[in-house]
């Protein structure tokens, strides 16, 4: 497997140009610590430096933090359970179903986000935000994108026939300009006559969507008369083309035969000079034909090369077997860019996709998105499907878990999300169980509420030495804030013998002094508890100040 | 990696370390004002200083944090010759009266005759303990038997390296299979200072620390050391910062093969060496879960170091200042 092989990301720390400066810093369980200093400066020297007087505080992952990616993680994370939780049951060919569903359902998410963050970018007041909002949009549209092709080609693993409808119906939704200019052409008195006519009917065209185009050709017809015969000719061409549907009991040889003679009748239009009269439709009898030089006439509005791959098949070579789909998406990519451009990395995403190379579309990914959610969540997938070779990754464990531990350990620097993380290193077999141990510890223990709930965590999963470590923490944490009785629970808790003797040692030491004892509930109600230390055990008889006798039947009772 | 917030921290002279504590929701920073400084996180996310204290006769080269199961507690250590331990003490029961607490010196920790380069606390497992290096070569560890009573600190063990000490890391493995081990790093420039990576192991029997081996390629001046945090690996790994960054896998050789009751041998493998800082490096610290090393060298930049296969590791992010002018001169790059 090949190296991630990129520039590493520069982050910017601002700094005050004085002379050069190095920086120390400390690592945070979620943070960073930097700050300007001078290494060589290490003899002790009575003359002032000029000092920087800024700490900077750097954090990982700013996806984390934003309120409405909040949604995608919450959401996301049901389906991901859910998609472990079913594993066993599925098999056979209700597996298949049952995935392309869970692989549905993630990208509706991913929809219902780009969705809520596109009204945000509307509304914003500034443009600097509304531009990050537009930019965050478009990266969750390329995930989106990505997801869907690979739900095609991996999950859905569609055969030649079907391949080429869902290749249509993916542009279709990617590529959505069509339906405001639809709106904007239909909407008008004359639509034959509006400036984007001609336009919208090439893209139809350029879309499969022949129905549609006719419906516009019907109305030149009626505004031009003398086009009509010419639009009757085209219109009933687009009827005719044989297209494989849902449900459909031709084979692909039937359909191939039966498309090839509809080729040829477009052919011999062309041939005879039927559209001569106009260039509009013939260019539209070109592109039927799948001709490239007229289709690359329409950079514009096919937009990207993908849609030109798809158009082409369509026209060209409508029954393409997966297999042979990576030698169009190639010569698609680079007719289109005509030497011009260069790949981006959305376009190399897409690329190894089509060369069905799981592998290099989750490297691809991993590099081009800052976040691990994306290449987690459908990595994970893809390994349900049983696409992923075991690749031997650092710590032994393999590609999807070492992407769910990623993933997982950046939610745990927030301070509500890290619940979910709790479940992803669940169902990390190798590295899970210690790195939720590593992370859970480090959860801050503000509220007793927190605490209850990270003990409650790591007591189901007999996480016995985090549950110690936590309960002795905020024993202390109560001893030093004079609150002994918390602390006598801590430590019960904790199980620690050695520390209930202590603090009980400080509850005597407070009897002798003030002549009474605090917390006297609590010491009155420990149960068997109190025998974890002959200590606590004193301390309850003389608060008691009953005979240890009858003592030791109220603690058996 | 972005960067949410600045603080203004009005220490008077250069810092000279930064630290977070375990749960990053409190820092201290020390400096060559001779002060400590302490910095909590409200809950609205500010950082306020909430502790400052002259701590140390000289400048405070680094301070640290005890693991929150023994307190609120601090070691520090100084040009001055010692390191100190602080713990802060909360005012009274009167829940009123919330003001800023105040930290008490427990013990000042003497007896070096040089400055006190460095200063770590033991992992958690092996009680209340730290260590201490300095300048004239020895290595200091103490314990406080009584987590309760901070005061009292005694001198375990004193180890002589007979090279000057930059820097120490205790390996925080809590396995049985590995024994308490500590790292030392050298900074010392005699001819006869040859290997500057010397690692020491507690022995059971002798109830002492030996040497069980050296670093042979670490022939370089060596400005920091850290043990990576280990999720239940059998060997152990060492970054160091020297002229360049390094980092060593140590895989423990089975004790039969070795004189039984000496100390571990260890085959030692540099997996990694990175110049890109073209300078010295003098931090190198692991994050959490010990899957990233960052370094920090004399071109100013931080680092990220992440191993994505086996041995196999790659920079996955730097930390750079931008320099943005005083006075309104041009700005350069973004």
């Amino acid at each position: 497997m090949e190296e991630l092989d990129c520039e590493p990301a520069i982050t910017w720390i601002p700094g005050v140009n004085s002379k050069k400066k190095q920086m120390c810093f400390d690592w945070g369980p979620g943070e960073m610590l930097l700050c300007e200093t001078s290494f060589s400066k290490k003899v002790d020297t009575s003359e002032k430096v000029p000092s920087c007087p800024f700490i900077y505080i750097v954090r990982k992952d700013v996806d984390v933090y934003s309120q409405i990616l909040r949604k995608l993680f919450n959401e996301s994370h049901g389906i991901f359970i859910g998609l472990q939780r079913i594993e066993e049951e599925l098999t056979g060919k209700s597996r298949k179903a049952q995935l392309v569903r869970v692989s549905k359902n993630y990208r509706s998410v991913i929809r219902a986000c780009m969705e809520e963050m596109h009204q945000v970018a509307i509304a914003a007041k500034d443009p600097a935000s509304g531009r990050q909002f537009s930019s965050q949009v478009s990266i969750l549209s390329a995930m989106e994108l990505i997801w869907n092709l690979c739900e095609i080609l991996f999950i859905e693993v569609a055969p030649a026939g079907p391949l080429l409808l869902h290749l249509l119906d993916w542009v279709r939704l990617h590529v959505c300009e069509v339906d405001s200019l639809s709106a904007d052409v239909l909407g008008s008195e004359n639509p034959s006559k509006h400036e984007s006519f001609w336009n919208l009917v090439t893209v139809l065209v350029l879309q499969g969507r022949l129905d549609e185009a006719r419906q516009m050709l019907s109305k030149e017809a009626d505004a031009n008369p003398s086009c009509a015969s010419m639009c009757r000719i085209l219109g009933d061409l687009m009827r005719t083309m044989p297209i494989l549907s849902p449900g459909n009991t031709q084979t692909l040889t039937e359909l191939e035969l039966k498309w090839q003679h509809w080729r040829e009748e477009c052919e011999r239009h062309l041939q005879d000079s039927t559209f001569a009269a106009s260039p509009r439709l013939e260019a539209l009898c070109k592109i039927m034909l799948g001709d490239e030089a007229t289709l690359l006439e329409h950079k514009e509005l096919l937009s990207n090369w993908y849609h030109f791959l798809v158009t082409r098949l369509l026209y060209s070579n409508p029954t393409v077997k997966p297999i042979d789909l990576h030698f169009y998406a190639q010569s698609s990519l680079d007719m289109f860019l005509g030497g011009e451009s260069s790949p981006e990395p959305l376009d190399n995403i897409l690329m190894a996709a089509f060369e069905f190379d799981i592998h290099q579309v989750i490297k691809e990914c991993s590099i081009a998105l800052s976040n691990w959610w994306f290449v987690a969540h459908l990595t994970d997938l893809l390994d349900h499907c049983r696409l992923l070779q075991s690749h031997n990754l650092y710590f032994g464990s393999n590609m999807r878990e070492f992407l769910l531990l990623e993933y997982a350990s950046g939610l745990f620097a927030h301070h509500s999300l890290w619940q979910l993380g709790v479940d992803y290193f669940d169902y990390c077999p190798e590295l899970g169980r210690v790195s939720l141990e590593l992370h859970i510890e480090r959860i801050p223990l503000n509220t007793e509420q927190k605490a209850l709930k990270v003990l409650r965590i790591c007591e189901q999963r007999q996480m016995t030495e985090q549950v110690r470590s936590i309960c002795k923490i905020l024993a202390m944490k109560a001893v030093r804030n004079n609150r002994l009785g918390s602390a006598l629970s801590w430590s019960i808790r904790a199980k620690d013998a050695a520390f209930a003797t202590l603090v009980s040692d400080r509850f005597l030491r407070d009897y002798c002094e003030r002549g009474c004892f605090s917390d006297l509930d609590l010491i009155d109600n420990l149960g068997p508890a109190m025998m974890l230390s002959d200590r606590l055990t004193f301390l309850v008889y003389h608060s008691a100040g009953i005979s240890p006798d009858l003592l030791f039947l109220k603690v058996c009772l | 990696m972005f960067l949410p917030c600045s603080i203004e921290t009005d220490h008077k002279d250069l810092i000279h370390d930064v630290s977070f504590d375990f749960h990053g929701r409190r820092m201290a920073t020390c400096s060559s004002d001779h002060s400590i400084k302490v910095w909590d996180k409200s809950e609205s996310g500010d950082w306020q200083c909430t502790a400052i204290w002259k701590s140390h006769n000289g400048s405070v080269w680094h301070v640290t944090w005890a693991h929150p199961e023994f307190g609120q507690v601090l070691a520090s250590c100084s040009f001055d010759r010692t390191a100190a331990v602080w713990e802060e003490v909360v005012g009274e029961s009167n829940k009123k009266l919330r003001e800023q607490s105040h930290w008490v010196k427990r013990t000042t920790l003497l007896g070096s005759r040089t400055s006190v380069t460095d200063v770590k606390f033991a992992p958690k497992h092996m009680g209340l303990m730290l260590a201490t290096c300095s300048a004239d070569g020895i290595v200091r560890i103490y314990e406080a038997p009584d987590v309760m009573n901070l005061s009292q600190w005694s001198l375990q063990h004193e180890i002589s390296c007979k090279l000057s000490c930059s820097c120490i890391s205790w390996n925080p493995s809590v396995s049985r299979a590995h024994s308490p081990m500590i790292a030392v790093g050298s900074n010392d420039n005699s001819p006869k200072a040859m290997a500057k990576v010397q690692i020491f192991e507690y022995n059971e029997n002798t109830r002492k620390y030996a040497e069980a081996e050296t670093l042979m390629t670490a022939t370089d001046t060596v400005h920091d050391i850290a043990f990576a945090p280990n999720l239940g690996r059998s060997f152990h790994i060492l970054a160091i910062a020297t002229k360049d960054v390094r980092i060593f896998t140590l895989k423990p050789v089975r004790k039969e093969l070795t004189s039984s009751g000496g100390p571990t041998k260890f085959e030692i493998h540099m997996v990694a060496q990175f110049d890109n800082h073209n300078s010295q490096v003098w931090r190198v610290s692991w994050n959490i879960t010990g899957t990233v090393l960052a370094s920090s060298g004399d071109d100013g930049c931080v680092r990220l170091w992440k191993a994505i296969y086996m041995d196999n590791w790659k920079c996955t992010g730097i930390l750079k200042h931008h320099w943005s002018p005083v006075n309104g001169s041009s700005q350069l790059g973004n």
